[in-house]
């Protein structure tokens, strides 16, 4: 009775494109301008001269679009005291990143499957201190370790900040393969253990071959995380190992004189590089890692 | 209450390439209670969606109490929907997901409580209207659900598989109750289902479903006992019916030859002219008689399992060519696996189909 | 089940390393930095315990004074802003726009990017002789002024406007698996029921998303107290102290100004705050994850 009172709606197909529609697509429009803007801003910027630059529009595309700064980015900017350009910075970053990640995820996983399928006691405790630490700003931890690694030995070096990665990356990893370990099915643990297996057996012969999803998302977290720290690089790695954030943060904050604009942009452009790459080739990867991640706690 | 028809004409609805219903036709009278019967796939529930104004169609029309509502956006259509899983609002009470609807159409107050008061007090949800759909058992939520729809005064009720996330007993209280609510509301329900039994007990008419397309429209009794073809002969009952290949024979008589076995089918009513062709019979279980060894249509067969199932016992049996078929005889019958009966099949229970395009004959 | 002595040893072993984590770096780093607070240390740590002086020096220095005061704003701007960018965005894109995952990519790839690159683009971007400011006089808004950067009254919003371009598409990416776990049915429910797609969202949507909220939130809220690389690659906390933060403060103050009891006194506040947002949340989710 309510319905029926009203006048007969009009019996037609309703057209695609309502304002409604116009709007949400403008409003996607709008912010993906905002989102995109840097990125283009960064790419014009670093294939222009500097002439162009202080003349022209930020917005403009290059007159003589050129790649010398991308050149003298990766070559003979200044990061500081040397002018070997930001190549050193990003072989640096290659031989922490990798050894950081591989190690990194070993143990997360090691740990991770130890606290989901064995029961030992404490677990739960070591976990839930783990899940908020997680969350601790590095400053509460930094001096102490600075003292510790100095008194090993260690000092600062490539060991002392893959050794760090690795620290900081465990309760992150051990959560995302815990979980996993934990989402499979219990009776798959139950036939390795009465096929005899034991303890590394299992996580090696049976675990780790089907966690394999899993260690895609832990590499691609991994990998952003390791590439873009800047704090954990600039304390423990030394002067000789300084990832790519630290020379870059050197080349654009510390240089003298008029500043090469775009030498600065193709600098930052080159450190954007591989997590950038990580994630486009990842695509739906990137996002589950995120997810994964998220979970936190 | 309004009381709607439901009129859908040469109906068409496709995904991309895939066309799910090509012009389908159907009327639902007012006051009626139709049953769309078939298995998951058959589009049943997207023919449901389409009334309702949740999916878009290709072509054709469809009319709600007289009106084209084709177009029309769902609440302007003068339906009401019950979902599988409920779509309760988990933040919201029972009595605010039921009056949030008629609140947001800005009926008057005093009406939206009454209305609820109303629903609450048919489906004894009183007691229940403060609490959260979290707080409520799963027999509970779907009546809340149902609730929702009763508030709408709507012309058309459309329930899809409302009872099918239920455990069995719940199932059958529920469907009691909505049987009750058809009976004293006397709505137009048009009520989306694979299962057979709630089609059977609750239905008006029956659309058995298949690929697309509206087998057989027709009431429950009709449907169970002269099906149109092999899908829906076998679709409905259960246990399923028995099917028999062989062979139509004209003599004196017309019969049905399966091997050494021939059953008369005297009484039979033919649709059309029967030729010597090859057909299957279909029988159901429970028709199949037992009879004396000297009964000139008798046929024997040899027992291979015996299910007893309480109110009665299913046997399981084997021709002499080897064809399987099962009967239903009462719970007390002394028969055991290796022994040969005479059974007998009635020709005016059976039905025939054509070999090739399983239409029947 | 029972382990054998053999598995058991095992299991410990694997969780050595973990172990030695939690007793040296969880419990023993951060009672010491607890510690050091309590004592005068300058350039290297002393026992000398001073009670809770440090933390007095604390309140009335500043620079920490500014720190925190930065950190609130920036926190409040940006997890308030993050929320609301992100879930717009993951809200426009859950109506089955064209394209989804091309404008999805748009949105997260500045996550991928670390905070440092995130600075240096937006402190070129803002930058007011050949920024943004220059972009909008040239063409022809000759009074326009966009010089936040360079103001220390404005300089924390920067951070601001570079931390919600960074992190947004981290909360449309948690919005948006939130949005999709919500049951087609209930869409169907409200589509009949009449109600307009804002009503939806507003009264049934956002209500239910409580978990997604939650989770983003705390995320964003723990990225706000470790904030540091973007405010050194993009003001370096400048201009004067206007953009300090509480991170960089520490850093400072144990690397380069020699003063390990102040800097760890600053850390510790950070710890307990922390732990006054984390732990209730932590302990909520745990209390679900019971009851479930």
């Amino acid at each position: 009775m309510t319905a029926v009172a009203q006048p007969l709606p009009a019996a037609r197909r309703p057209k695609r494109m309502t304002p409604a529609r116009w709007g949400l697509y403008a409003f996607i429009f709008i912010t993906a301008l905002y989102f995109l803007l840097p990125l283009y801003v960064m790419v014009v910027t670093s294939l222009k001269p500097m002439a162009e630059i202080r003349q022209g529009n930020l917005l403009a595309l290059p007159v003589a679009p050129s790649i010398d700064a991308w050149v003298k980015a990766w070559t003979s900017a200044c990061t500081g005291l040397t002018c070997q350009g930001i190549k050193i910075g990003f072989l640096n970053s290659l031989r922490i990143l990798v050894p950081s990640v591989v190690i990194s995820i070993l143990v997360g996983s090691l740990t991770g499957y130890a606290l989901s399928l064995w029961r030992v006691r404490g677990a739960n405790i070591l976990f839930g201190t783990m899940m908020v630490v997680a969350f601790i700003p590095y400053q509460v931890f930094i001096y102490p370790l600075v003292r510790v690694f100095s008194f090993t030995g260690l000092g600062q070096s490539l060991s002392t900040i893959v050794i760090i990665h690795t620290i900081f990356g465990l309760p992150t990893m051990t959560l995302l393969f815990r979980n996993y370990f934990a989402s499979l099915p219990v009776e798959l643990f139950k036939a390795a253990r009465v096929d005899g297996a034991g303890f590394y057996q299992i996580y090696a012969l049976i675990m780790m071959p089907m966690a394999i999803p899993m260690i895609v998302v832990a590499v691609i977290l991994q990998t952003t995380g390791i590439w873009n720290d800047f704090i954990l690089g600039l304390v423990f790695a030394g002067r000789d190992n300084l990832p790519m954030t630290v020379q870059l943060n050197n080349i654009v904050n510390s240089t003298q004189g008029e500043r090469a604009y775009n030498v600065d942009m193709a600098a930052t452009l080159l450190t954007a590089l591989l997590p950038l790459a990580v994630y486009f080739g990842s695509g739906r990867w990137f996002v589950r890692g995120i997810a994964a991640g998220a979970v936190k706690g | 209450m309004q009381k709607s028809n439901v009129d859908i004409r040469s109906l068409q609805i496709g995904f991309g390439g895939l066309k799910v219903l090509e012009n389908l036709d159907l009327h639902v009278g007012a006051s009626e209670f139709l049953v769309l019967l078939g298995p998951s796939g058959c589009g049943k529930s997207t023919l449901l969606n389409a009334i309702a104004g949740l999916i878009d169609v290709r072509g054709g029309e469809i009319h709600v109490g007289g009106r084209d509502v084709t177009w029309a956006e769902p609440k302007d259509r003068g339906i009401a929907m019950v979902f599988q899983s409920y779509a309760l609002y988990p933040r919201m009470s029972v009595r605010r997901n039921m009056s949030f609807g008629l609140t947001v159409a800005g009926t008057p107050r005093d009406e939206i409580e009454r209305r609820v008061g109303e629903a609450a007090q048919m489906l004894r949800l009183t007691s229940l209207l403060d609490r959260r759909p979290s707080e409520l058992s799963g027999g509970q939520r779907q009546r809340v659900a149902i609730g929702r729809a009763l508030v709408r005064h709507a012309g058309v009720y459309l329930f899809d598989e409302p009872l099918s996330n239920l455990d069995a007993q719940l199932r059958a209280e529920l469907r009691v109750e909505i049987k009750r609510l058809h009976a004293r509301l006397g709505a137009t329900m048009i009520y989306v289902t694979h299962d057979q039994i709630e089609a059977l007990t609750l239905a008006d008419r029956i659309a058995v479903m298949q690929g697309g397309v509206i087998q057989q429209l027709d009431t429950p009794k009709k449907i169970y006992r002269e099906p149109v073809n092999r899908f829906v002969a076998s679709f409905v009952g259960s246990p399923a019916m028995n099917f028999i290949p062989g062979q139509l024979a004209r003599g004196s008589e017309v019969a049905f030859i399966a091997g050494v076995n021939r059953v008369s089918l005297n009484g039979y009513a033919f649709r059309s002219q029967p030729t010597d062709a090859p057909a299957v019979l279909g029988i159901r279980p429970e028709h199949i008689e037992l009879t004396a060894s000297n009964d000139p249509s008798a046929v024997s067969a040899r027992v291979e399992m015996v299910e007893p199932m309480g109110a009665d016992t299913l046997i399981w049996c084997r021709l002499a060519d080897s064809t399987a078929f099962s009967f239903r005889h009462d719970a007390d019958a002394q028969v055991r696996v290796g022994d040969t009966l005479n059974v007998r099949f009635p020709a005016e229970a059976l039905s025939l189909f054509d070999e090739t395009s399983g239409q029947r004959l | 089940m029972r382990l054998s002595l053999n598995s058991r040893l095992s299991a410990i072993s694997a969780l050595l390393p973990a172990l030695l984590v939690m007793l040296v770096v969880y419990i023993g780093a951060t009672s010491w930095t607890v510690w050091m607070s309590l004592t005068n240390s300058r350039m290297l740590p002393n026992n000398n315990f001073v009670g809770l002086r440090q933390y007095e020096m604390l309140l009335g220095n500043d620079r920490w004074i500014t720190s925190v005061h930065n950190i609130v704003i920036y926190g409040l701007l940006f997890v308030s802003l993050a929320l609301l960018v992100g879930f717009l965005l993951a809200v426009a894109i859950d109506q089955r726009v064209r394209a989804e995952d091309t404008i999805r990519s748009i949105f997260l790839y500045p996550y991928s990017m670390s905070f440092v690159v995130t600075g240096l683009v937006w402190q070129w971007l803002l930058n007011p002789t050949l920024g943004i400011q220059h972009v909008l006089r040239s063409w022809g808004f000759e009074g326009a002024t966009f010089d936040w950067i360079v103001r220390p009254e404005t300089a924390i919003y920067c951070l601001v406007i570079a931390g919600v371009w960074q992190a947004s598409g981290l909360v449309m990416a948690i919005m948006l698996a939130g949005l999709r776990g919500v049951d087609d049915e209930i869409w169907k429910a409200a589509r009949v029921d009449g109600l307009p797609k804002w009503r939806v969202y507003v009264s049934i949507i956002i209500p239910m998303m409580g978990a997604s909220f939650a989770t983003a939130a705390v995320l964003l809220s723990t990225g706000v107290v470790r904030l540091y690389d973007l405010s050194v690659a993009m003001t370096n906390g400048g201009p004067g102290i206007a953009s300090e933060v509480p991170a960089k403060f520490v850093m400072d103050h144990l690397f380069e100004r020699a003063n390990i009891g102040l800097a760890t006194a600053a850390a510790t506040t950070m710890l307990i705050t922390v732990i006054a947002v984390v732990a209730p949340y932590l302990y909520w989710r745990a209390r679900k994850g019971e009851v479930r």
